[in-house]
């Protein structure tokens, strides 16, 4: 790739940020070019970002119509997954899906709450506001 | 490396620890999806060049958070600089839409504000140095789930030493050379990227499209984000054939290096080629996608094939 052809295409993503890339420069020789961001990587990048804001909708969904609890809301919009959940708090998977029910959800210990809200990296009362 | 007081560029570092490679492990998921990586991990480079270099690092893990982070201080009183292995998502400096449960990432402290108590990061996806709580630093550094870093943090317990080029060089490509074509294990190399068309080729395009676009998208994003990105690691490895050309006076590396741009390049088509796909500006087709990196491997085979006969003759 050639110095000119370092894709200079403002990513969105990169919040204004730089990212150095390397490329042919004049003098023939390969060499650090800045590059603004490319198309293609936004496009991935957006496109996981997004999957998990699907995801967190969808939670929301079946919160509101009592089918889980807030916690499945907060898991996705840290951009976590049940497995991912589990080893970061330290407890079993079958746990952390039996407190994605809503009954099991609102009994949780005060312990258990703190363990998620840290996790997650929240306080403990906004575990239960969704919004 | 600078700090103690050898100059090495970034492509020679890379290169002499035989970074370049290609895995892919499917039986490791990254939220549900196979992790694919075009170098080696970041201690496996630092490990590469204790060799070549003559000198040995430190590494060390925690169990307590603040363990590591009183090591971390003394280290830092003493005027070393630490690498430090941490969860991107617990950065406050990372762009919000890079920050996912990535635990591998690395940067280099290298002070610590006295008065506000921050610390002095140099992280390698971004240009400037930066400051970071001593909070968010913890918890980046602990925490929890795949490739938890558990604190990890390394530090050169004596000066590297000025390496022999001669021999160095021709012994680290040969070595990048064998893992990308020899490596006894179906996932690693060419074989990988075979192994990765071949899982392409099986994806729903038709009956769930929505998994396949995610699933092609997850290994562009593995290819193009992290770090340099993957494309960007062949670009990196040919600079360091260019600087190893001049180094030990073998301008055949060169030539060589110019073959490796260009496959570098034709890795940008292949992310081109299946973002068009995910953004349905052409119809969904992983069998096109695994065709390409068919020939992708066939011509990273013949690349390294080359590569190691000219290391051979010296």
């Amino acid at each position: 790739m050639d110095a000119t052809d370092v894709p200079q295409e403002g990513s969105a993503t990169y919040g204004g940020q730089l990212k150095a890339v390397y490329a042919r420069t004049h003098d023939g020789r390969l060499g650090l070019v800045q590059s603004r961001g490319w198309e293609v990587e936004e496009t991935v990048t957006l496109q996981a970002v997004r999957a998990f804001e699907e995801l967190t909708a969808a939670a929301i969904e079946r919160v509101r119509a009592g089918q889980s609890s807030p916690l499945e809301v907060h898991m996705y919009r840290a951009r976590m997954d049940i497995s991912l959940l589990a080893q970061a708090s330290g407890l079993w998977r079958w746990r952390v899906r039996r407190h994605l029910r809503p009954t099991v959800f609102a009994r949780l210990s005060k312990a258990l709450r703190a363990r998620y809200a840290e996790v997650l990296g929240i306080e403990p009362e906004q575990l239960d506001v969704i919004n | 490396m600078r700090h103690y007081g050898l100059p090495l560029s970034e492509p020679m570092a890379f290169g002499l620890s035989s970074a370049l490679t290609f895995a892919f492990l499917p039986f490791i998921k990254i939220s549900g999806q196979p992790l694919a990586s075009y170098r080696m991990p970041p201690r496996a480079i630092i490990r590469g060049l204790q060799k070549p270099l003559r000198f040995s690092m430190r590494t060390e893990t925690f169990r307590r958070p603040e363990a590591g982070m009183a090591r971390l201080d003394e280290l830092l009183d003493a005027g070393h600089v630490a690498g430090l292995q941490v969860s991107v998502f617990w950065l406050p400096f990372i762009p919000p839409d890079f920050r996912f449960h990535f635990n591998a990432h690395n940067l280099l402290a290298y002070g610590r504000d006295a008065a506000s108590g921050e610390y002095l990061l140099s992280d390698p996806v971004l240009e400037e140095p930066v400051r970071c709580a001593s909070a968010d630093l913890a918890r980046a550094r602990f925490a929890r789930g795949l490739l938890a870093p558990k604190g990890l943090l390394y530090y050169p317990a004596n000066a590297p030493q000025e390496p022999a080029w001669e021999q160095a060089i021709p012994a680290a490509i040969k070595k990048t050379a064998w893992i990308m074509l020899r490596t006894p294990l179906p996932f690693i190399g060419v074989k990988g990227i075979n192994r990765v068309a071949r899982a392409f080729e099986r994806l729903p395009a038709a009956a769930d499209p929505q998994a396949t676009k995610l699933y092609i998208g997850h290994l562009i994003r593995m290819q193009e984000e992290i770090g340099t990105g993957g494309g960007g690691f062949r670009f990196m490895y040919a600079a360091f054939l260019e600087e190893a050309a001049s180094r030990i006076n073998r301008p055949d590396l060169t030539e060589l290096a110019a073959e490796l741009v260009d496959i570098g390049d034709l890795w940008r088509e292949f992310a081109l080629a299946a973002a068009r796909m995910i953004r349905d500006r052409d119809p969904l087709d992983p069998g096109r996608l695994a065709t390409l990196l068919r020939t992708q491997a066939a011509r990273e085979k013949a690349f390294f094939i080359a590569l190691d006969k000219a290391a051979r003759i010296s």
